[in-house]
């Protein structure tokens, strides 16, 4: 166990600092990157709220689409490989919804804001 | 940076004042930003007190090589001039340089004024006439791009559906980091590649938003034909449908401004034939993918040392088209 603050609220500061000081300081291609650190620090912090329960349940449905256990890196590659040799495809009970399940956990965490995701949640919604 | 401190400006003006009647020099020289595989420059010929605005394209450095899939900017240089015969709109080509220009590899064209800029375009007044037409215009002008007489293209190379799968998924077994919603992808296109291609033609390959200078009444010139090869016409009717390009509008699929039925009534009553929306799909699936996996060549360059805060960052957008992919090929929604 770590001292505090924690990480998601060291890297909250960090993300503040940015663009409330740092920021209207600067000008041209510096602020641009910036903004583009503090982006970037966002989808940390979203990561470190999102992905430990995200993962724990991922790890749990490969298992059971694969059959075995296995490290979440190495499940994935024999995810791929057998999605690729066409062993599991979208007939497969539970492949479709994994694949909507671990794509709408890295847009909560990447970009929640882009269009293709904020539409998915809507229909997630009406199916 | 004025024209005395830099270095191509000599050899520069030199050359412009020796291939265009009339010019006796250059000024306001200015490197634009964007395009990392060429240079951009803008500037001014001047000839009797008045100012031509012209922009070169220069290899970077002068000569450093392209990637591979470029075409080479005097084929550039060709392709704008015969893409501009048969009607497209194009910035002229002014002069191709040569080695004894000095100045390095490249073309000087015309600077045609207007906006490259998506969300400008999108959503400021001065385009509120242009957007509704813009979709009928862009298939109006790729029926003619795609006219192009293929016994007069230069030397280029020839991308079929099949090549281009095989091009992106080498690309992504480079990048060695699973991304089980791109295999799901690249097994559907396999399944799914047609059998023949609807003809051969030339393709633009980039025609979207940054690539298009629009102004109030519409498109004014095509720009960037640095991907241009020959391959399936649909490849770029399908690109500007990609929703990376829509830049928020998902309802308009064709860049953000358009319905694809216009863009297909532009295509067909231009004679670009008739359009069959299903394989145009299969080019959209490609091109989701294909900028998916450009996304993770941008953490390959950044893990390779080009510690760009935004290189970066870019590696975190793969996902978009992953979920763009999904509601292609897995879609969720009832009815």
């Amino acid at each position: 166990m770590q001292d505090q603050p924690t990480a998601y609220e060291l890297i909250d500061i960090v993300a503040e600092f940015i663009r409330v000081h740092a920021m209207p300081q600067m000008t041209g291609h510096a602020a641009f990157h910036a903004l583009v650190a503090a982006n970037a620090l966002d989808i940390v912090k979203r990561e470190l709220a999102i992905a430990p329960k995200a993962s724990a349940e991922e790890a749990v449905r490969l298992q059971n689409l694969l059959g075995h256990d296995a490290t979440l890196d190495e499940m994935n590659r024999e995810l791929c490989t057998r999605i690729e040799n066409g062993e599991l495809t979208l007939d497969t009970p539970g492949l479709a919804d994994h694949l909507w399940a671990i794509t709408m956990t890295k847009l909560a965490i990447d970009q929640p804001k882009y269009s293709g995701y904020v539409r998915a949640l809507e229909e997630e919604g009406q199916s | 940076m004025s024209v005395k401190e830099n270095p191509i400006a000599a050899p520069l003006a030199a050359a412009v004042v020796r291939h265009i009647p009339g010019v006796t020099g250059i000024e306001n020289l200015k490197r634009l930003s964007g395009g990392a595989s060429q240079e951009t420059w803008a500037f001014e010929a001047m000839r009797d007190g008045a100012a031509i605005p012209l922009i070169l394209r220069r290899a970077p450095g002068g000569d450093r090589a392209a990637s591979a899939t470029a075409a080479g900017l005097e084929t550039e240089a060709a392709l704008i001039n015969l893409a501009g015969e048969v009607g497209v709109p194009i910035p002229p080509v002014r002069l191709v340089l040569q080695a004894s220009d000095d100045v390095g590899r490249g073309f000087i064209m015309d600077r045609v004024e207007g906006e490259t800029i998506a969300r400008k375009i999108l959503r400021d007044d001065e385009f509120a006439k242009a957007r509704p037409i813009l979709a009928r215009q862009c298939g109006e002008i790729l029926a003619k791009l795609h006219s192009v007489d293929m016994a007069k293209l230069p030397p280029l190379r020839t991308s079929t559906a099949r090549d281009e799968i095989e091009q992106y998924h080498q690309t992504y077994k480079t990048h060695d980091h699973p991304h089980p919603v791109f295999d799901l992808a690249f097994r559907w296109l396999r399944d799914n590649t047609p059998a023949t291609a609807s003809k051969i033609s030339l393709v633009h390959g980039d025609f979207r938003h940054g690539n298009l200078m629009i102004g109030a009444e519409g498109v004014r010139a095509v720009l960037d034909w640095e991907l241009a090869h020959i391959g399936d016409p649909m490849e770029d009717l399908a690109w500007i449908c990609v929703n990376s390009w829509r830049f928020g509008n998902i309802d308009n699929p064709v860049g953000g401004f358009g319905q694809r039925e216009d863009m297909f009534a532009g295509y067909e009553a231009a004679g670009g034939g008739k359009v069959d929306p299903e394989r145009v799909k299969f080019w959209e699936v490609l091109g989701t993918l294909k900028w998916g996996v450009m996304c993770t060549t941008m953490v390959m360059a950044f893990k390779a040392g080009d510690r760009s805060v935004e290189r970066a960052t870019i590696g975190r957008r793969s996902s978009e088209t992953e979920v763009d992919l999904l509601r292609l090929l897995a879609p969720r929604k009832k009815g």
